[in-house]
């Protein structure tokens, strides 16, 4: 054992930072490609799409480097296999933000523009919910006491995104000039979204597992 | 003949080092927060210097339990103890060296007659029954430290994980320095009286006894155990009895290591006396139980849930069983080697009053017959 330890931890800590900043930033650029979309700004919507895309390639090769990483190096060999199921966890909601912009670009849905408040409500509520799964995240490599502060807001989040998801769905089946077809288009990407939050919850759920099994 | 005779204690050595070197590298080693040839080479070379600078104190008390004065008797002493460990080993129970060897010299006072020290007795007997204790109650209180050390200093997952492989490999040094100190008493206790060694004087720098010389023997067959056979009892304590977490062993282990450096540290006796306090008697126990103990302690801190009680049952067991096996192998095979290899097992030894002594006790008007062989003892 040697002081190559000291350099690697530094290495490591900061690519474990910058996956994190892009789970971060994929929620922000979904957000803002949302509003582009519902504003009808296609080309600003596009960047967005594409601003994504490249996010997630970098997360996707932060996260191959990292599980290497840790376990060539045998780093933290007693919690290695949680954080790599973590930083996985983390990667599939990187991945559903991307999805979900590229579904919009795809199905190009017609949004009712009295709808829209509800669209940008139910995002808000979903990326306020991975942003504070980040957070928790961490703070478990941080600071792991610190996690409870962090975790309890993505359980607030989630329920408010199940608030509006089924306020919004009613709100589609209510509509009577929509047609059938559009109504489920419409319930699907509701769902779709909500989703996201819901995941950011069952992360959230085996987060609280890996706190109590690094309690000493 | 002294190096044949002297096999049964480096056996014993090499056993020791085979098992004992995992109580204190065995989960770093068996949870890869250490590699094993780091672990090896720290343990070898602290175990031997453990053994040659501090060896002496418990290794005095056993030769005030019995002062083993023949070479063939010190070979079947260490051969005792070592076959029973090795039969208990196999029949599954937990054993300690310790206390084999202890039985094995009282098989010895049987079998020649010489008395056997009850007050080092109990002394002896007390302090293995202290030693779990005490090794708990220091577990919870370094476990206590610990805690607050890391949640008072915010320690990130990556900085707690290095600094525990340092701490671990400190700790695990200093494990071994005092598993020398204490247990080179087991391996080469019995052979002291009978040294051919005579004393080296190194330039005038320092002195090596005749003691220390034996030690250094006994821990070069304890590192030996080390290097040959301790990677796979690691393997199996770092993986299946006692699954630990690298913090939580980082205190067993300390725990361990400062119980037993308590019980062979000569300086901290010394200090102890000066500054008036009743001294720690200097006893080789056992590193097993002291392992045991210090994770019981983090148990009952935990609310005592897990705890196998029956492995403390096994425990206690070890304290009566392990020497009344190592007494009865040890007293028959002193009668094996004595009437049909014919090798001199002990030296008779006569007990007189010196004349001063004499003239003292008529002074004192006690009447007394003796100490020739009608001697039968005093008549007040």
């Amino acid at each position: 054992m040697d002081f190559r330890i000291l350099k690697r931890k530094l290495e490591i800590g900061n690519k474990i930072d910058d996956f994190l900043d892009n789970v971060s930033e994929s929620g922000l650029l979904f957000k803002l490609g949302v509003d582009s979309y519902l504003k009808g700004n296609v080309e600003s919507f596009e960047k967005k799409l594409e601003d994504i895309t490249h996010t997630e390639n970098q997360g996707d090769s932060l996260r191959r480097s990292l599980e290497e990483q840790l376990y060539m190096q045998t780093l933290i060999p007693e919690s290695r296999g949680d954080v790599l199921e973590l930083l996985e966890n983390m990667d599939t909601l990187l991945d559903r933000f991307k999805g979900a912009v590229w579904r919009f670009e795809i199905e190009c849905p017609t949004i009712p523009a009295e709808m829209h408040n509800d669209f940008k409500e139910l995002v808000e509520c979903v990326v306020n919910s991975v942003e504070a799964m980040v957070r928790s995240t961490r703070a478990f490599f941080k600071d792991v006491a610190a996690v409870a502060d962090h975790m309890h807001k993505v359980s607030y989040w989630e329920k408010q995104s199940d608030k509006v998801s089924t306020r919004l769905q009613r709100n589609i089946f209510r509509q009577n000039e929509l047609q059938l077809s559009h109504k489920l288009q419409l319930r699907d990407f509701v769902i779709h979204v909500d989703q996201i939050a819901d995941q950011a919850e069952d992360v959230a759920d085996k987060l609280s597992i890996y706190v109590i099994k690094r309690s000493l | 003949m002294f190096a044949f005779f002297m096999s049964s204690g480096l056996f014993l050595g090499w056993s020791l080092g085979a098992n004992d070197a995992s109580n204190v590298f065995g989960t770093a080693v068996g949870s890869k927060m250490i590699h094993f040839r780091t672990a090896a080479v720290w343990c070898s070379i602290f175990v031997i210097l453990g053994a040659v600078i501090s060896g002496a104190g418990a290794s005095h008390t056993l030769g005030k339990l019995g002062s083993v004065n023949a070479i063939a008797g010190a070979f079947i002493v260490a051969f005792a103890a070592g076959a029973s460990v090795y039969l208990m080993t196999k029949a599954r129970y937990p054993v300690s060296t310790s206390q084999a060897i202890v039985g094995a010299i009282i098989g010895w006072n049987l079998f020649t007659g010489s008395p056997t020290d009850y007050n080092s007795l109990t002394k002896i007997v007390t302090t293995w029954v202290v030693c779990p204790i005490l090794s708990a109650v220091i577990a919870i209180a370094i476990y206590k430290v610990v805690v607050f050390f890391i949640s008072k200093f915010k320690l990130g997952i990556f900085s707690q994980d290095i600094l525990t492989r340092y701490g671990l490999l400190l700790v695990g040094a200093f494990g071994s320095y005092s598993l020398g100190a204490n247990n080179i008493a087991n391996v080469m206790g019995v052979f002291v009286s009978v040294s051919p060694f005579s004393d080296i004087s190194f330039y005038g720098w320092f002195k090596l006894s005749s003691a220390q010389q034996l030690f250094f023997i006994g821990s070069v067959a304890i590192a030996v155990g080390v290097f040959t056979y301790s990677k796979r009892v690691m393997a199996t304590v770092g993986e299946g009895i006692f699954k630990l977490s690298p913090v939580a062993a980082f205190v067993v282990v300390s725990a361990h290591s400062v119980v037993l450096f308590l019980f062979a540290s000569q300086g901290l006796q010394n200090l102890l006396i000066q500054l008036g306090l009743p001294p720690i008697p200097l006893v080789p126990v056992s590193s097993s139980q002291a392992v045991v103990g210090a994770v019981v302690g983090i148990g009952l801190l935990k609310g005592g849930r897990g705890i196998r009680w029956r492995t403390l049952g096994g425990i206690a067991g070890s304290w009566a069983v392990s020497p009344v096996i190592a007494a009865i192998l040890s007293f028959i095979s002193l009668f094996f080697l004595q009437n049909v290899f014919e090798q001199e097992v002990f030296r008779p030894t006569k007990y007189g009053l010196t004349p001063k002594a004499i003239e003292r006790i008529q002074t004192a008007k006690i009447s007394f017959i003796g100490p020739g062989d009608g001697w039968q003892g005093f008549q007040p």
